[in-house]
């Protein structure tokens, strides 16, 4: 299993398994099989997986200490930039088949209507983490900065949380079961959190030099 | 100059249509397969569309109606496989899937309350009152989406006149059918079932106010709310009931499913308005199906002979 996930191999496959959403929907839309209403398909769509890879992105860490697999870790990257990528096609069929460029309008809805400020906000928030998350930013950062930075990440997952409930007529329970994932996530986080408080002597830092960025 | 007419396709060559939907399952199923271990219901809905469609039984439409408009009727495929029908699942698609079975026969309308002859009406019984008319109505949906369908029916009113209402009726209300059994996926849809609808009397009185069996020419698909539903074209798709069995008539207004689940955002009224914004999206604009820009929502949804019925009422409260 370590080998496997260790394997230099490994990788290529995961990436195209992160595109399969995308390439599904090329497929349908070529077979003319995205509903009545596409473009309110291709929305939800890219939403739903927008939501599906920030919760695969958090649950990293936790599986990564869990599971005592520290190589996990490679995956974390990918995840994270796919989860903006599925935000980003989110956001752009929102402004370019939904309104079709009309800024105006877009604004109004920012302002006005609450699920859209919350998603708006979500995705906003990624592309600090998007445009920050190669070698040489974490570098350029220091590891701690660094991830403090992405710790932002924890923002967008409530607020994508919060904008899916807030759309929603009266079946909550898919914003409920993500927001259920990530609350779980974040109470590990928590629970890791205290746990190495009480193993480590009070009063010193708890990890003295972070050289990667495998916490968080 | 040469001109050579393009020769047709005779129709051996062409794939009868279950061997085409196969190529479309084998395909979807190929793909399902290698994907399926991956991540739920949203892939599942991604390989595997319902593409059911259900034959229904030709009705004798007597007349075209002068209620009808020129604009262009939404395909029977995307009215049938794009709506709601929350007792048998909250998606789109679904409605066409899980009402395949629904049994529609044999069935009844119990009209009662306020009325001088209660009477229980069979489905046929219902469908003989007055000659079925084929009315296409634009369909205007509370989410900002609209069609045009050609629906079959005859105006309410024949109905109301049948069993004479009392002078003290002031509002109808309306039951839809429901049960567990057959409609499992109701429990789910997080508003309180059996669904019900109202409307006051003289808005049930108007013309435009369609008991309606069919669209297309045929008996109402499942999924549209069969065997008998109400139109009503000027206000939000909601408050068209499916799948009728009560309509009592009543002194006070009656208790309507959507307001119940959320006061602010679905009124007693919920006629078409594009002045008054759902509190969480415009209503301003809708999407027609089909088309690719949203185009202006028009006030009633164009149906303005329906006006003098809320005349001096700010519809603004009365939303």
């Amino acid at each position: 299993m370590r080998r496997l996930l260790r394997s230099k191999w490994l990788k290529p496959p995961v990436f195209v398994l992160c595109l399969a959403p995308v390439g599904l929907l090329v497929w349908r839309a070529l077979h003319g099989q995205l509903t009545a209403n596409p473009i309110e398909y291709i929305t939800h769509q890219t939403g739903d997986w927008t939501i599906i890879f920030i919760v695969a992105t958090l649950a990293v860490t936790p599986a990564r200490k869990l599971l005592r697999l520290p190589e996990l870790i490679r995956f974390r990257r990918i995840l994270g930039l796919f989860a903006f990528f599925y935000g980003f096609l989110h956001f752009s069929t929102w402004i370019g088949l939904d309104k079709f460029f009309d800024w105006a309008d877009m604004l109004a809805d920012v302002r006005k209507r609450p699920f859209i400020t919350m998603g708006f906000t979500g995705f906003v928030l990624m592309i600090p983490l998007a445009l920050t998350s190669t070698a040489g930013w974490i570098r350029r950062l220091g590891g701690k900065r660094w991830l403090a930075v992405h710790r932002l990440i924890y923002a967008t997952a409530v607020a994508g949380v919060v904008h899916y409930y807030w759309l929603v007529k009266s079946d909550v329970r898919k914003p409920l079961f993500y927001g259920a994932l990530v609350a779980l996530l974040l109470v590990l986080r928590v629970g890791f959190w205290l746990a190495a408080r009480r193993t480590k002597p009070a009063g010193k830092t708890l990890e003295p030099k972070l050289t990667s960025v495998e916490t968080a | 100059m040469l001109i050579k007419r393009v020769s047709e396709i005779p129709s051996s060559e062409v794939t009868p249509k279950w061997l085409y939907l196969n190529r479309r399952k084998f395909l979807a199923g190929a793909l399902g397969v290698t994907a399926g271990a991956l991540l739920g219901e949203s892939l599942k809905q991604l390989a595997w569309p319902s593409q059911k469609v259900l034959a229904g039984s030709k009705l004798n439409v007597a007349a075209k109606s002068p209620f009808s408009t020129t604009e262009q009727v939404t395909p029977f495929n995307d009215v049938t496989h794009y709506n709601n029908f929350y007792e048998f699942g909250t998606g789109k698609e679904q409605p066409a899937k899980y009402a395949a079975n629904f049994r529609t026969s044999p069935w009844s309308v119990k009209v009662f309350g306020l009325v001088d002859k209660p009477r229980t009406f069979t489905l046929e019984e219902l469908q003989q009152l007055a000659p079925l008319e084929e009315r296409i109505y634009r369909h205007r949906c509370v989410e900002a989406w609209s069609i045009v369908v050609p629906w079959v029916g005859y105006s309410f009113s024949a109905l109301l006149k049948e069993v004479s209402p009392q002078p003290k009726a002031k509002f109808v209300a309306f039951e839809s059918y429901y049960s567990s059994s057959q409609m499992p996926l109701g429990s789910q849809a997080g508003i309180q079932l059996p669904y019900v609808e109202g409307l006051r009397l003289d808005e049930a009185m108007h013309p435009l106010a369609l008991l309606c069996f069919g669209m297309y020419g045929e008996t109402l698909p499942n999924q549209d709310g069969a065997p008998v539903r109400m139109v009503l074209p000027w206000k939000y798709g909601f408050k068209s009931i499916k799948s009728l069995v009560k309509i009592k008539l009543v002194e006070k207004q009656p208790p309507t499913t959507w307001n119940m689940q959320s006061s602010s955002e679905y009124g007693f009224y919920s006629n078409v308005n594009p002045h008054v914004d759902h509190p969480r999206w415009s209503q301003a604009k809708e999407r027609r199906l089909g088309e690719f820009l949203r185009r202006p929502t028009l006030m009633f949804n164009g149906y303005d002979q329906v006006a003098s019925l809320y005349a001096g009422m700010d519809l603004k409260k009365y939303f």
